[in-house]
């Protein structure tokens, strides 16, 4: 029954692994398009200023008397002050020809066009930014190119960029963060959800079948449905179980009772004694076939009747009055007393019929292990718990084994030669349990075993 | 091993070295592991109590301590790098191209205020305004001109008492005149207007503060424009027969620098040197005396614009074209033949 189910794989370990995975792959591009974003915007920034410094000293670049002259803006430089300190090289060409600055920074732009040209390269141990740009100069006879190479180092560069790294890197784990716990919560309210319904199957009573009525996600709705009609599908065979058994007990007993009265009267009329001897034989039999027949047919409808019990209200004292009267004639072909004694009233809430049932058992039982002329004592005190003792005035329960008694088809060593099954005491054991109660065994001080259904 | 043959070739350097600088002088003990070779554009006089006050707290390094004039110190410098640890100049300009360069040394975790740093290699350590000194003797029943401006109506009025007695650096041949100059042709017309009237009257150029100020007291000049006014303070301390003007239309102070060398053979001795130049404060600076150097101002100049800034567009006026024509201008004004 506790047979495990086959897991494969977990559903609560993919959605996190999946959501979480998913968010430091977000995480991770956000990064990198920040950073991407970054690293342009700040090359932009420093090759703006590079070209304004640039076009700057090329204004200020003249021709005069066919000489050039370059009288170098103070602001040229002074623009590219940057919190890092960064260093400034610069190269001016005529044509060509080196005229001042730094002669190891070669022009590397193109005169067919007026675009300035930037690259990044190496300069005296330090990654530079460089521009070349260049301007005609027009004199009175002749025309002149002035080629100029500015270049930076990237020192403030790299520090913005890396503060700028710094908070995208930050940003990323956030979001990363944020979004695992997101995942998280999701995964684990997603479950709870399944929880929830694992929980109210778990907790229903075993036989309860009725459809589940709590309102699901709508993606667990199909899953609801199927087990809803499976336990409809399960309580219709168990009512019809109920109907079989019933049936069963009906067609068994009767022709059981049909016999019974044949072999009685046969019994009349054989004279030899060991004809009669094998017709009691055979009564004998017979009663314990109808009756142990009788006791399966009651556990089996206890059993069903137990798992769906209806409560309601009654008085103890009626039913178990009804009970003795209809035992009585039994009782006193026995040549025993029935006596029901306690309280007048005792109002109990449970299933009548498996209450009578259970205490016609009790009652059977001490019927047939007291001796004759002795008296059965039925005793109701109101609870709680409600006490119903049935004690009779036979031999007792063996001290020994008076714990193992009440397992099914169990009897008592001093039950030889006597009919019976072993279920009376099971039968009651069973309808104390679904009443939450219990049975207890005792032996009377003055003889005679005592049976206390407790409810 | 290496130090020995540092030794052997100092000891060789030295006597050959000797007459081709201005001063040289060694502080410490003639014991100590490390001798530092500091090449410096200011007068050893003025420096000898910081030499001295780090020589005594740091017995193992011995300094060498060698004067030339900035434009020199750039020169040989470029030359020789690893011939010296620590330059000092007043010099901005050359002492920032010199590290944008990268002739200077990064000294990691030194906290001195960004104005007065750059790159982590260039270390200011003094403030020192350019002043207009004058002789009050030679001023006599005249008013001591307060700017620029009066000073050239004193100079206009008075051209025969003044003839061939005002003074101002060559800038052709003080890398520290050029600074002032370029930084005072940047500020106002005024500067031009001066050195006009300067170059009507035959203006005596030199090549150091030093000789304008003994020029002064001596009485052979009466007035000179764009002199360190913490040499005049120094030579005649209290009330000597100079007058230091520092004109209230606008100044010009330039901060002392110094640098590592980037090719030091001596790198920990030569930073540690550094970082108590830096640690100059006005205390030290009232320990040494009247003679000593002005400490670094304590709040950024960059408000009153009167520092000039440590930054690339120092290097404006170092370009060939740029110093050519400013030269010429110059000369033209002042130059007057």
């Amino acid at each position: 029954m506790q047979d495990n189910p086959k897991v494969s794989g977990s559903l609560r370990k993919r959605l996190v692994l999946t959501l979480i995975g998913g968010a430091a792959l977000l995480a991770f591009l956000l990064f990198l398009a920040v950073r991407n974003f970054a690293v342009q915007v700040a090359q932009q920034g420093q090759d703006n200023i590079l070209f304004a410094s640039a076009s700057s000293m090329l204004d200020a670049a003249s021709l005069r008397d066919g000489v050039v002259e370059v009288d170098l803006p103070y602001s040229a430089f002074a623009m590219l002050t940057t919190p890092a300190d960064d260093r400034v090289f610069y190269a001016i060409y005529e044509d060509g020809t080196f005229l001042s600055g730094y002669d190891d920074l070669p022009f590397f732009g193109s005169l067919d066009d007026d675009r300035p040209r930037y690259r990044t390269a190496q300069m005296r141990g330090a990654t530079v930014r460089q521009i070349s740009a260049h301007r005609t100069l027009i004199g009175a006879n002749r025309r002149i190119n002035l080629q100029i190479v500015l270049a930076q180092t990237q020192d403030a560069l790299s520090e913005t960029l890396d503060r700028i790294f710094r908070t995208a890197a930050l940003l990323g784990v956030s979001f990363f963060a944020l979004a695992a716990a997101m995942s998280l919560w999701v995964t684990s309210s997603t479950m709870g959800q399944l929880n929830r319904l694992t929980t109210s199957v778990t907790r229903r009573g075993p036989q309860d079948l009725s459809p589940f009525r709590n309102p699901v996600p709508q993606e667990m709705a199909p899953l609801v449905k199927s087990l809803n009609s499976l336990m409809g599908r399960l309580d219709h065979s168990l009512s019809q179980s109920e109907d079989f058994i019933a049936e069963a007990a009906h067609r068994v007993r009767t022709p059981l009772a049909t016999v019974r009265s044949y072999a009685e009267a046969t019994l009349q009329r054989v004279d030899k004694e060991e004809n009669r001897e094998a017709m009691r034989s055979m009564i004998k039999a017979i009663d314990e076939s109808s009756r142990t027949a009788g006791q399966l047919l009651d556990h089996a409808m206890i059993t069903f009747r137990a798992d769906q019990m209806e409560r309601r209200e009654f008085d103890l004292v009626e039913l178990l009055r009804e009970l003795v009267l209809q035992l009585a004639p039994i009782a006193e072909m026995k040549d025993l007393a029935l006596n029901l004694h306690g309280a007048p009233s005792v109002p109990y809430a449970g299933d009548p019929i498996l209450i009578q049932n259970a205490v016609r058992n009790l009652i059977d039982n001490a019927m047939k292990y007291g001796p004759a002329e002795s008296a059965v004592d039925i005793t109701v005190t109101a609870g709680p718990p409600v006490r119903i003792t049935v004690c009779d005035e036979g031999p007792g329960f063996p001290a020994d084994e008076i714990d193992r008694l009440t397992t099914r088809f169990a009897r008592g060593q001093n039950a030889e030669g006597k009919v019976g099954s072993g279920l009376g005491l099971t039968i009651a054991q069973d309808v104390a349990g679904a009443h939450g109660g219990s049975i207890e065994l005792s032996n009377r001080e003055e003889g005679g075993a005592c049976v206390t259904l407790l409810l | 091993m290496r130090y020995l043959v540092a030794v052997i070739l100092a000891l060789l350097a030295l006597p050959l070295a000797a007459q081709d600088w201005e001063d040289r002088q060694v502080f410490g003990a003639g014991d100590a592991a490390v001798t530092l070779r500091i090449v410096s554009s200011t007068d050893t006089d003025l420096f000898a109590p910081l030499i001295e006050g780090f020589v005594s707290a740091n017995p193992d390094i011995a300094i060498e301590y060698l004067v030339t004039n900035t434009s020199d110190i750039d020169k040989r410098f470029r030359a020789t790098p690893e011939a010296f640890d620590v330059a000092i100049s007043s010099a901005m300009d050359l002492q920032l191209k010199l590290t944008n360069d990268g002739y200077a040394a990064t000294l990691e975790g030194v906290t001195h205020p960004a104005w007065a740093q750059w790159r982590q290699s260039l270390f200011a350590f003094t403030s020192e305004p350019a002043a207009i000194v004058v002789n009050r003797a030679a001023f006599e029943g005249l008013a001591i001109p307060r700017t620029r401006q009066e000073l050239i109506e004193i100079l206009r009025a008075h051209p025969d008492r003044f003839r061939g007695r005002v003074g101002t650096y060559d800038v052709r041949q003080s890398g520290l005149g050029y600074l002032f100059a370029t930084q005072d042709a940047r500020a106002s017309e005024t500067f031009w207007r001066l050195m006009e009237i300067m170059g009507g009257l035959d203006v005596a150029l030199y090549c150091c503060s030093g000789d304008m100020i003994d020029d002064l007291i001596a009485g052979r000049i009466a007035v000179a424009y764009n002199v360190l006014g913490s040499y005049a303070e120094a030579r005649v301390a209290g009330d000597g027969p100079l007058d230091i003007i520092l004109p209230s239309d606008f100044r010009t102070t330039m901060m002392r620098t110094a640098l590592v060398s980037g090719d030091s053979p001596r790198p920990e001795a030569a930073e540690r040197f550094v970082r108590a130049l830096i640690a100059y404060t006005p205390e030290g600076a009232a320990a040494g005396g009247g003679r000593s150097l002005p400490p670094l101002a304590v709040e950024d100049p960059g408000a009153d614009r009167a520092t000039i800034p440590l930054g690339p567009a120092l290097m404006t006026f170092l370009d060939a074209l740029k110093r050519d024509k400013f030269l010429e201008e110059w000369e033209n004004a002042v130059v007057q033949d």
